[in-house]
């Protein structure tokens, strides 16, 4: 006897919007995730619109960095340009940040979460999503996702640059003779930790992973390139962890150097 | 010992109904032991399909409490005790009979993706070497047992029923075990992109999550998969160096 055949979708209904029955909490994740983006995506732009107390001695908030054109001394080029139109504000972080956001927002760990989370694309596994139509990430205007590997480029040139950073945090002046000594206060760690956390994101993602050897078939052929797939391989394996704790590490690195410009918080020397 | 109540979906392809069945438990006992118990007790006429009993042969993928897990790796005791104990057939493939499904189209599916097909062998006795490192990565996709539960979750297929245009994450993984495979030489990237919708993907981990062989679906096959198809048809800076430097660049 032929076994029986069925068309592939044959008597097959899209479930309601929510419908499951899954009785776990599955919403928790989305919601927690929802009000954890919004609120880093809230206080990074409020942040960057301030131009105002993101330096503090040799201290650079990494969300101004680096500083191309602006008023405080680790400015490249000086203070705003002469071609930035009057009517449009201005902040050192605008030139910059475009950068680092593009990077998160292409990533492949944040793209899954911000599906669910607010779009609900699907809301979470096997619950049924509100809309009928999908494209994914086939055209417009989801395919610019796949532009993720040049804002890797960026955020590798951005790792060098909060490097110099943290390397400028070990030098601090004296205002009394203005000689500059080695030191290291809680500012130079925070901005240390952040550079960690950033470069542990940076160097899981699997763009990265996929440039450094992912795309070749024979690994063995390559081995220094073997050796840094597999250390990409490493961090990539934590990749969502990543994710997040440098998100924290940014914002928080960027409310130190506020909060110690502002004089609410005062910097310790260790060292 | 308590008896454990049950609601299993029962009908066919033009329609059905959940059930209350309810059966004792004893020490030990997975949902695939239960249903068979309350096949024999209650429901002599319940068609599931099961073979294995031991998670290798991937035929009793059903959804339980709506997640798609394989009824006889599920174990009593892990279910949240007291409460009814909800099972459905998966919801991406169409109905036979009650647990039953008809999966016959990923084996179609299979046969559309390009077969293996090496290089010329590297000795003279007609043989190829290939180093550890090498096989270890497409190793982990080899581990599949084809239960489909990752095409069950998926919600291209399960919620948009685009199954003429996206292969779905088990085909991805083969494909993924092919692509990646050192003596391959065949190029699957325009079918990918085309045929097999890679793009329909949009990186939800569900797949991962409910893999009984915990392979990494989403992260070792189907990203890397599309960062190759991006490496082809969406990054002009490596279209220049092709252009200028041949097909190898």
């Amino acid at each position: 006897m032929e076994p029986q055949t069925l068309s592939p979708t044959a008597g097959l209904k899209q479930p309601a919007f929510g419908e499951t029955a899954r009785r776990d909490l599955w919403w928790v994740q989305p919601v927690a995730v929802f009000f954890g983006l919004s609120a880093a995506l809230a206080y990074l732009n409020w942040a960057a619109f301030q131009n105002a107390h993101y330096v503090f001695g040799n201290y650079l908030s990494p969300l101004y960095s680096p500083e191309v054109f602006g008023e405080s001394p680790h400015a490249w080029f000086g203070p705003k340009p002469g071609w930035w139109p009057a009517w449009m504000p201005f902040s050192p972080a605008f030139l910059i940040l475009w950068a680092p956001a593009g990077f998160r927002m292409t990533c492949y760990y944040y793209r899954g979460a911000y599906y669910k989370s607010f779009w609900a694309d699907p809301p979470a596994c096997g619950v049924g999503e509100p809309r009928k139509s999908y494209w994914g990430e086939r055209s417009l205007p989801l395919i610019l996702q796949n532009s993720h590997r040049f804002f890797l480029y960026c955020a590798l040139l951005f790792l060098v640059f909060l490097s110099q950073d943290v390397w400028k945090a070990l030098w601090f002046e004296d205002p009394v003779s203005h000689k500059t000594t080695f030191g290291i206060g809680v500012g130079t760690l925070v901005l240390a930790l952040n550079l960690v956390l950033l470069s542990g994101y940076t160097l899981g993602c699997h763009s990265f992973r996929h440039l450094v050897g992912g795309n070749l078939d024979c690994l063995s052929c390559a081995p220094a390139r073997l050796g840094a797939y597999r250390c990409s391989s490493f961090f990539n394996s934590r990749h969502m962890l990543w994710a997040w704790i440098s998100l924290v590490g940014v914002t928080f690195a960027d409310v130190y150097v506020r909060l110690c410009s502002m004089g609410v918080w005062t910097d310790w020397r260790i060292i | 010992m308590p008896k454990v109540p049950f609601r299993i979906w029962r009908g066919a392809a033009g329609g059905g109904e959940f059930r209350e069945y309810a059966t004792e438990i004893t020490e030990g006992m997975v949902v695939l032991d239960a249903v068979h118990q309350i096949q024999a007790e209650s429901a002599n006429d319940m068609a599931v399909r099961w073979n294995c009993k031991a998670g290798k042969c991937g035929s009793c993928s059903a959804e339980i409490n709506g997640r798609p897990r394989l009824m006889c790796m599920t174990r009593m005791t892990d279910l949240p005790p007291g409460e009814t104990v909800t099972i459905q057939p998966m919801k991406a493939f169409p109905i036979l009979k009650d647990l039953v499904t008809d999966v016959s189209w990923n084996y179609d599916v299979k046969k559309r993706i390009k077969p293996f097909k090496p290089r010329p062998p590297d000795a003279a006795d007609g043989t190829w070497r290939i180093a550890q490192a090498d096989v270890d990565r497409v190793q982990e996709f080899r581990k599949c047992i084809e239960c489909f539960l990752c095409q069950d979750v998926c919600h291209v297929l399960r919620d948009h029923h685009l199954h003429d245009q996206f292969i779905g994450p088990r085909f991805l993984v083969y494909t993924a075990a092919l692509e990646m495979h050192p003596l391959d030489v065949e190029d699957r990237l325009a079918d990918l992109k085309d045929a097999h919708g890679i793009g329909y993907c949009n990186i939800t981990k569900c797949c991962t999550k409910v893999c009984p062989e915990h392979i990494t679906i989403t992260d070792n096959a189907i990203i890397p998969l599309k960062e190759r198809v991006a490496d082809r048809f969406f990054d002009p800076i490596r279209r220049l160096f092709r252009f200028l430097f041949g097909r190898s660049a």
